[in-house]
């Protein structure tokens, strides 16, 4: 061919011959040609490198890319935080899975422009704050952390490639502030900080496959919640607390302390409202204690209910007189001591049972100890150290003796189940074994008996009528307690509680009602105690249960105790 | 193709059978390319910095089809008509770059561009083929007059145009130029002692620009070894590459360039892989090459130096300019704001390249043997 001839030739100078010099040009056309093949060709083969060899490499579809400063090794997103339900699954708090928003100020395209869009975006986020920020020398500066879709569309659509995005879990409270307590909340990287989310970390931060079902039942929840808010308000109380617990397994069904807070964004309230009232605060509850000083009687006490004790005077012990609130001026019967609540007869009960008797069965029922339950804030109980016979008497009527409303809910529980331990628990077991596992008995049966009659007493004749209910039977005690003050106590700022157990002849449920520092109004003649504050909110609670549990009402027997009569036959027999 | 008969004796008739067909076929494949790949690439660019979504494509598609007209009107001119419109184009290249000190605009670091009738025009573009033509019209003159000194006055215009460039300073566009008279030194048929010369100039000419001009330094910096600044850009594309594989993500699909700040232009080789798979960017980067190797395989027919030394530097500029684009994306290259011929966005590239293929189309037609031939025997 005329050009490979040409190859020859190669060297003709410039100045060669007219003829020549076309010769020696199309020689080297074709030198021009190899070049620019072997140029291409170093293309296609770099094609092939990047689209056919490395993109295998990156597996099928090859979606996800290694671009070094888009990926940090350490962005591996965490194991998704487990769920926390109620008892029938309904959602507690759960992870979704949230952009967070940060930048790289190298990449930074736009920064006046971005950072302005990104204000108009986020009204927490200034504009001058954010063009410091896209300033930064380092490569990472987090902007905002869990954003909306909707957002994050937004921001994508800005199209500035030094805003990055990185995947985190955000944890969502579905209830709101209902549960704060018992849930808790955790932070962003997943510390849990209180109630279950604390109580339950390392189960919760293995990861999604587990939900963690905890003993409450939002309806339960629901109802405290709404009626001791609205009595707070109604009596302008201080704060307010509830419990319900199942007398049997020890479930918390609804736990409730006033005021709360936003688990989404806990430190927005007061420090205080993150307080715990029903597990670590620590109160002298007055009355209700009445419940276990009559238990421990009859335990220790042969034919307790024969004996009567003289409440006609203020009883003097040394520098100490303790009245009733309501006297009698008569000699009353156990029954009646209990029903009309008089400190002077239980006073007179724990001595005669005497200081260890009182001290040793309040321990056995968990009273004197901190509670061994598996909840993060536990408060432990005060009393007298060292303990005088004027303790006894005191600590029979509840005073001198401060503990946590989970605690009394657990032995008022252990008091009327036929006498056995409850533990109180916020978590259900993975597979319930009822009936099953070895029952510890603390009381005798004959004295739950009685003290489910004398309870059932208290609502159908004595402090606590207004918590009756036509056809359920409901029982309880009232306690109405002044708190201590500078000097001595105050008068005028009581703790005024009630604690309700229904259905009375098959405990099922042990209700607990505070309020701290209720103010008397007309409509209860000025009075805030128990039976004007509590007892009402108790019975509206016990309603709002029938309700949705459809309790259906029954035919009452009528209490042997009641009309004063005789005491020997007693309703609730170990055989009903 | 009934209404252009062989037989008919009009214009556009006789254009039409003597016009090298091959390579305009190869030149609306690419015109199909660049109008897809524009209009996948900058809706996203547009819309980030805050323009209508179809701002670039419309004028993409307008300033095509006027550098389509103009190309064929070029083609259409003889090879005394195109020296002299390059002449004419070149002076007035030259002159806009002198005054772009003075009246320029500034983009992203560099003065290329004046305003002009509401465009913005970057007039070194332009100055490129026509300088191609004008200095293979000197040379080739050298050639039929002993005396005349072409060759010189080629060297003196490329000193010029070389100075005007590194002023601005655009060291891709020096580059590419100085390649080409290379190019077009070597088809002349220079000794290749006189070319390894050159060539060792060439490098000392590199490394005075690499000490010289920062941002120069920092790309091949970096190309060398990418841990010592940013290779974003880069990443990115190459990112696009591995996404595209065999199949690629399908027209207007790939996501790479929302975060391209050049995907519609200096970047859109990346935009290709990713959208339009191996196998279409593959055949993508053959037709630069069928381009090249065709219109050489012309140049081969020819009896007159001109055509070959203009057309030898026009299609060295194009298959170059593709190559260093392409190698650029593809990180066999330091990362040089480069225009896809044909393809890429940007006004006065688009017009420019016209312009250059128009030339290429003028010398390689039939008629035109046959002409200079006769011209030849005349003489």
């Amino acid at each position: 061919m005329a050009s490979s001839r040409s190859l020859n030739r190669l060297s003709v100078t410039i100045k060669g011959g007219h003829g020549g010099s076309l010769e020696v040009a199309r020689a080297r056309i074709l030198m021009m040609r190899a070049l620019f093949l072997a140029l291409y060709c170093v293309v296609a083969v770099r094609l092939f490198d990047l689209m056919i060899i490395q993109n295998i490499d990156l597996g099928e579809g090859g979606e996800h890319i290694n671009v070094s400063h888009f990926i940090d090794p350490e962005q591996d997103l965490k194991v998704r935080r487990a769920d926390i339900v109620d008892r029938n699954g309904v959602l507690l708090a759960t992870s979704l899975k949230a952009a967070s928003l940060y930048v790289d100020p190298k990449y930074i395209l736009t920064p006046e422009r971005t950072a302005r869009a990104l204000s108009e975006m986020f009204p927490d986020l200034s504009y001058d704050v954010l063009l410091k920020k896209f300033q930064k020398s380092g490569r990472f500066v987090w902007l905002k952390r869990g954003i909306t879709p909707e957002d994050q569309a937004n921001i994508l659509k800005i199209g500035d490639p030094g805003l990055g995005f990185r995947d985190e879990y955000k944890r969502l409270y579905p209830q709101g502030t209902l549960a704060a307590h018992v849930v808790g909340y955790s932070n962003i990287d997943g510390q849990g900080f209180m109630g279950v989310e604390r109580s339950f970390q390392a189960m919760l931060e293995k990861g999604s496959d587990l939900t963690l079902r905890t003993s409450l039942d939002i309806r339960f929840q629901h109802a405290l919640h709404a009626e001791i808010a609205q009595t707070m308000q109604k009596f302008s109380a201080k704060a307010g607390a509830g419990i319900v617990l199942d007398v049997q397994t020890g479930d918390v069904l609804g736990m409730v302390s006033l005021p709360d807070f936003d688990p989404h964004a806990p430190t927005s309230s007061p420090k205080n409202t993150q307080f715990n009232r029903v597990t670590q605060g620590v109160y002298e509850l007055g009355s209700v204690f009445k419940i276990f000083s009559t238990a421990a009687f009859l335990e220790t006490q042969k034919n307790a209910l024969s004996v009567t004790f003289d409440a006609r005077e203020p009883l003097k012990r040394g520098r100490y007189t303790i009245r009733d609130y309501h006297p009698e001026k008569r000699v009353l019967s156990i029954p009646e001591i209990f029903m009309v609540s008089s400190n002077i007869g239980t006073a007179l009960m724990g001595e005669t049972i005497g200081a260890e008797g009182i001290q040793s069965f309040y321990k056995k029922l968990g009273l004197m100890d901190k509670p061994d339950i598996a909840f993060s804030e536990v408060g432990k109980p005060l009393y007298p150290r060292p303990w005088r016979d004027i303790n006894t008497l005191t600590a029979s009527y509840g005073h001198g003796i401060a503990v946590s409303p989970i605690q009394l809910v657990r032995a008022v529980a252990t008091i009327v189940n036929g006498g056995y331990k409850v533990t109180p628990r916020f978590v259900l077991p993975e597979s319930e074994e009822r009936g099953q596992g070895t029952k510890t008995r603390l009381v005798s049966q004959e004295t739950s008996d009685v003290m489910r009659s004398l309870m059932r007493l208290v609502v159908t004749d004595g402090t606590a009528k207004q918590a009756n209910i036509e056809g359920y039977d409901i029982g309880g005690k009232t306690g109405t307690a002044e708190k201590p003050g500078k000097k001595g106590y105050d008068r005028k700022k009581l703790i005024s509680s009630f604690v309700g157990v229904f259905p009375m002849n098959d405990p099922q449920y042990v209700i607990f009602v505070m309020l701290d520092e209720p103010k008397g109004i007309p409509e209860t003649h000025g009075y805030a105690t128990a039976g004007w504050t509590a007892v009402p909110t108790f019975a509206r609670i016990v309603k709002r249960i029938i309700s949705f549990q459809a309790i259906k009402p029954q035919i009452l027997h009528n209490n042997d105790f009641s009309q004063k009569q005789s005491v020997s036959n007693i309703v609730y027999g170990g055989q009903e | 193709m009934s209404f252009l008969s062989r037989t008919d004796k009009n214009v556009l008739s006789t254009w039409f059978w003597t016009v090298d067909r091959t390579m305009l076929v190869f030149v609306s494949i690419l015109m199909a390319y660049g109008v897809m790949l524009v209009a996948a690439a900058s809706p996203a660019v547009a819309v980030r910095i805050g323009l209508h979504e179809n701002h670039f494509l419309v004028r993409h598609v307008v300033v095509l089809l006027i550098a389509v007209v103009g190309m064929i009107f070029t083609s259409f001119l003889s090879p005394k008509g195109l020296w002299r419109l390059a002449t004419l184009i070149l002076g007035a290249g030259l002159f806009a770059m002198i005054l772009i000190p003075f009246v320029g605009m500034d983009i992203k670091g560099a003065q290329r561009w004046i305003h002009l009738l509401g465009l913005s025009l970057q007039p070194s573009e332009l100055v490129k083929p026509a300088f191609a033509i004008v200095a293979a019209r000197l040379m080739a003159m050298q050639k039929e007059k002993e005396h005349f000194p072409g060759e010189l006055y080629a060297a003196g215009l490329f000193a010029i145009i070389v100075l005007l460039l590194m002023m601005q300073p655009d060291f891709g566009m020096s580059f590419v130029i100085t390649s080409m008279i290379i190019a077009q030194i070597f088809l002349a048929g220079c000794r290749f002692k006189y070319l390894i010369s050159v060539g060792v100039l060439g490098i000392v000419a590199l490394l005075i620009v690499y000490s010289s001009f920062d941002h120069v330094r920092s790309r091949i910096d970096r190309f060398l070894d990418p841990s010592t600044g940013s290779t974003y850009q880069v990443d990115k594309s190459l990112e696009s590459f591995r996404q595209g594989g065999f199949m690629g993500a399908g027209p207007g699909q790939g996501t790479v360039k929302l975060h391209l700040p050049d995907a519609h232009a200096d970047f859109i080789f990346a935009v290709s892989g990713e959208e339009l798979g191996f196998v279409f960017t593959l055949l993508l980067a053959g037709i630069y090459l069928l381009i090249v190797i065709h219109g050489l395989r012309k140049m081969e027919e020819s009896e007159d130096m001109f055509s070959i030394l203009a057309c030898g530097g026009i299609l060295t500029m194009i298959g170059l300019q593709a190559l260093i684009h392409m190698g650029s994306s593809l990180h066999i290259l330091p990362a040089k704001g480069m225009t896809l011929p044909f393809i890429s966005y940007g006004g006065t590239s688009l017009l420019s390249i016209g312009f250059a293929m128009g030339a290429v189309l003028s010398l390689t037609r039939h008629k035109k043997r046959a002409r200079i031939v006769s011209r030849r025997v005349s003489r």
